[in-house]
């Protein structure tokens, strides 16, 4: 797993809530920070990666692990 | 130029409620920049207390723990517990409630437009709507979806 900046669970909620609650994290981090997306809504493999090609930020890596889905997004610039 | 997305909300049940605040919040997320106008009964999802309700009533795709006829669904009651569960069942998903979906449409600046047409014949007061709101007409509305990229009817 790559290093990340700052963590955001969103663990139980539903979409579009770890869609929002990424968007408002990354509002508060600078180009090139780390941000670490820990979702248990499904929709949100092909959501987050969506959500990225829109936003400009770069989905760095994705994994599942124990039932959860794991997203590294880098803001972008 | 950012994206733009246009919704018309003329619906005005828990339900209904859903789709213009879920899409437009997300539309703001993405970047894009989102208007609601809410016409007739989606004036509802405008004001301050929201009591939104659904009713199976004439909804035969709603599922129900146990098949409710027609005839009992009218029965005093139906609707409220009907609603009470849909909400108990929005809660137990983690899907954010109606208010929260709002909160988050104002916050992210998309704008709100209540049809001032539809006040007038509802003799609605400016004073039973949240605060943050415009109010606008057809020409409002048909000008920012004259150029928007998404236009949705709901």
């Amino acid at each position: 797993m790559s290093a990340f900046d700052v963590e955001v669970d969103t663990s139980g909620l539903n979409c579009p809530l770890p869609v929002l609650k990424a968007r408002k994290a990354l509002a508060d981090m600078s180009a090139g920070q780390k941000l670490h997306l820990i979702v248990t809504d499904k929709g949100a493999n092909k959501d987050i990666p969506a959500f990225c090609k829109m936003t400009g930020n770069q989905l760095v890596e994705n994994y599942e692990q124990a039932g959860k889905l794991h997203f590294i997004l880098e803001k972008g610039a | 130029m950012a994206k733009k997305l246009a919704i018309i909300a003329s619906k005005g049940t828990l339900d209904g409620a859903y789709p213009p605040f879920l899409l437009a919040s997300t539309a703001a997320a993405l970047g894009f920049e989102a208007k609601i106008f809410f016409t007739f009964y989606g004036l509802q999802l405008l004001k301050k207390d929201l009591s939104l309700k659904v009713s199976p009533l004439g909804n035969p795709a709603m599922p129900m723990p146990v098949p409710v006829p027609s005839l009992i669904q009218v029965i005093p009651g139906m609707e409220a517990f009907a609603t009470w569960m849909m909400k108990r069942k929005l809660k137990s998903k983690g899907v954010a409630s109606v208010e929260e979906l709002r909160s988050i449409c104002l916050e992210s600046e998309v704008e709100l437009i209540a049809c001032q047409m539809t006040v007038d014949l509802f003799d609605f007061k400016q004073e039973d709507f949240i605060d943050g709101i415009s109010s606008g007409g057809a020409a409002t509305f048909l000008e920012f979806a004259s150029d928007a990229d998404i236009t949705l009817y709901i």
